[in-house]
């Protein structure tokens, strides 16, 4: 019985991947017609996945952080991901940063990029930009400083000995000061900003990389009510241009932007769906109000 | 056209935004003119006259200046504590050592022109494989350049990919120096053992006791230190510059906006290294000797306490620092030699305790601390 349940499983996963019924969708052939190669570096999202997380399972001195965790994100989607404390939420971005390996399990950024196998730099610039639960930014450099150095551009060191910035990307670093209503503070040593302006600052600092997938990290932790507001907006508004991929405990805050939600437990996914679905589920009422 | 006008514009910039590099830089350039001058274009008995130890002395601590200005490369500005960096130093000095020995010829002890003295007295019977080429100054020059930058660069590699840092970080370095200082003891080794390298008779065909050569060598310490600061300031000033900051205060935000850390980190480590190696070779022709003491886990130290006590991160505060407690180290020797040890230690806890910036840090906090002078500062800047 359990066999045939782990079976269906897998063969929902493989149908899940849209990779099974390749061979008869002519034009997604490699090498048939107008068809595509899977070039290196390149993000595949030609069956509209951003994101594959497949039976991910992480254990740190024998604790399951993560267990089997199942999860796709698409392309252009915002996601929020809930859970009570210890449920793995930091650990999942851990993995699809590379900053944990999984014991066992894939994680795939589009069809092609394996996770596991790339180093947290190579993830940053195949398009994964990360947002910490602590905000992070860099403490000596100004605000127009740590979007600079986030900023779009070649990162090998002798390109930095050289760089100058252009005009356009000047426009492009105040412009996204302005969007994170920093531009009074623009040469200040970021050291000095208040917590959710730093929070402000890192997220300005996703904007300016911009990367195809933004996982946020708790990002209204210490925010005022209007600040949680702009948060959501700007949240909302980038959801399309990139995948977001947001982790946050306020439910009023998760309420607001929210069209997808995934609930954490003990490390794999206990309930997925729109928001109103997931708070009637009676599995997740159980997990949040308690034994 | 273009690229000129580039870099006229960038050196422009960034000595307006650099006032201590400015009179850094205008104090070498005095001292390049003057005391050329001060030695050789006045008689003994001129009140104003430089004696040749002096400018001696002098060159010695703008070597030791260009050593600490590497350190504050690493150590100010990416966090990179390197116990170890005098290895650099020492084997920048082996290299130009070994090549101001083949210059004796003949001239040694034991009259052998094939063999330094040292090997003649080991009974060796021919020079070592090791050895070939440094009778050629450009072989020697390039060796200063070449050897500690690979050596920095391999160390490197291996330490900054395995991610080692903080204290773990300082220890090996520290490890390393001294295992290269227990080497360089060794007789075998065919670097002079205990003894090192000296009784060198000249440089380049020019006698190194004349006082021409001195004032020469002198004025290239001059010159390649302001070079040295120039480079330096050029690369932190760009965003390479604001990278490495970037590592040293938050190095996983750097990793996941997507900076290669550990080439950023090896790249500013081995050009530190071969900054302290020219730095090594201009010391040794002036001082006349390099021996194993030079690598000595002490030596090191000492340059950390130059850099502390001078302000990290500024490099003319490490310039500063070199010079001022190697004045005070000759001052302190010569009349109570057996206080300075102590009064270095102590000068350390001081800095640590109550100037975290060092000198530099506290005339920085005296310009903020009298808000009228910066006004009127700010005011010219605008006129």
């Amino acid at each position: 019985m359990n066999n045939l349940r782990q079976t269906w499983q897998q063969l929902q996963q493989g149908m899940r991947r849209d990779r099974v019924f390749d061979f008869i969708a002519e034009n997604r052939m490699p090498f048939r017609g107008q068809g595509h190669m899977a070039l290196p570096g390149v993000v595949d999202v030609s069956h509209g996945t951003l994101l594959y997380l497949e039976n991910v399972s992480v254990s740190f001195d024998g604790f399951r952080a993560l267990n089997n965790l199942t999860l796709y994100i698409d392309d252009g989607e915002l996601r929020c991901i809930i859970g009570p404390n210890g449920a793995g939420k930091t650990t999942m971005m851990d993995v699809i940063t590379g900053k944990t390996r999984p014991d066992s399990g894939n994680a795939f950024f589009g069809q092609t990029l394996d996770l596991t196998r790339m180093s947290e730099t190579d993830i940053a610039n195949a398009g994964i930009g990360r947002k910490f639960q602590k905000p992070t930014v860099f403490p000596r450099h100004s605000a127009f400083e740590n979007l600079e150095l986030a900023l779009q551009a070649d990162r090998r060191p002798w390109h930095t000995m050289r760089h100058r910035l252009t005009p356009t990307q000047q426009l492009q670093i105040e412009e996204t000061l302005h969007t994170i209503g920093l531009l009074a503070e623009r040469d200040r040593p970021a050291a000095l900003l208040s917590h959710g302006q730093k929070q402000w600052l890192e997220i300005g600092m996703l904007l300016v990389q911009n990367p195809r997938l933004l996982l946020v990290d708790e990002p209204v932790a210490g925010m005022t009510h209007q600040e949680m507001e702009q948060t959501a907006q700007l949240l909302t508004h980038l959801a399309g241009r990139h995948s977001v991929v947001v982790v946050e405990h306020d439910m009023d805050f998760v309420r607001s932007i929210a069209r997808r939600v995934t609930v954490l437990h003990e490390g794999s996914v206990l309930a997925e769906g729109t928001m109103d679905e997931v708070q009637n589920n009676p599995r997740v009422v159980e997990v949040y109000l308690g034994e | 056209m273009q690229k000129s006008s580039f870099f006229t514009t960038t050196f422009r910039e960034t000595l307006l935004r650099d006032r201590g590099g400015a009179v850094l830089l205008s104090v070498l350039l005095l001292l390049m003119i003057f005391i050329p001058l001060l030695n050789l274009g006045t008689g003994v008995d001129n009140p104003l006259h430089v004696s040749t130890y002096t400018v001696t002395l002098l060159g010695k601590y703008l070597c030791f200046a260009l050593l600490a200005l590497s350190l504050d490369l690493v150590w100010g500005y990416c966090g990179i504590l390197s116990l170890g960096h005098g290895a650099f130093f020492a084997l920048g000095g082996y290299a130009m050592g070994m090549y101001l020995m083949r210059q004796i010829g003949d001239r040694g002890v034991y009259g052998n022109a094939e063999l330094p003295d040292f090997m003649v007295f080991l009974n060796w019977q021919e020079l070592p494989w090791y050895w070939y080429g440094f009778d050629h100054f450009w072989f020697a020059a390039l060796m200063v350049v070449l050897i500690p930058g690979a050596l920095a660069f391999v160390f490197g590699w291996l330490a900054f990919r395995s991610r080692v840092t903080g204290v773990y970080l300082s220890i090996i370095t520290q490890a390393l120096t001294y295992a290269l200082m227990l080497a360089f003891f060794r007789n075998e080794m065919g670097f002079g053992g205990n003894n090192g390298l000296t009784d060198f008779k000249d440089i380049l065909g020019y006698n190194l006791q004349q006082d021409g050569t001195r004032v020469t060598l002198f004025f290239l310490s001059a010159l390649l230190l302001a070079l040295c600061y120039a480079l330096s300031r050029y690369l932190m000033n760009a965003k390479f510059g604001r990278v490495i900051v970037a590592i040293r205060d938050a190095e996983d935000r750097a990793r996941f906006i997507g900076y290669r850390v550990e080439n950023y980190k090896l790249w500013l480590f081995t050009l530190a290294a071969v900054i302290a190696g020219i730095a090594g070779a201009l010391y040794v022709p002036q001082v006349g000797i390099i021996n194993p003491g030079e690598f000595s886990p002490l030596n090191s130290i000492e340059l950390v306490v130059w850099v502390a006590v001078g302000g990290r991160a500024t490099l003319y505060g490490a310039v500063a620092g070199a010079g001022i407690i190697n004045y005070a180290k000759t001052w302190f020797t010569s009349i109570l030699p057996e206080v300075w040890l102590f009064a270095l230690g102590a000068l350390f806890v001081i800095v640590t305790l109550f100037l975290p910036d060092g000198l530099a840090g506290l005339l920085r906090r005296r310009k903020t601390a009298a808000p009228p002078a910066a006004q009127s500062q700010s005011g010219e800047a605008a006129a």
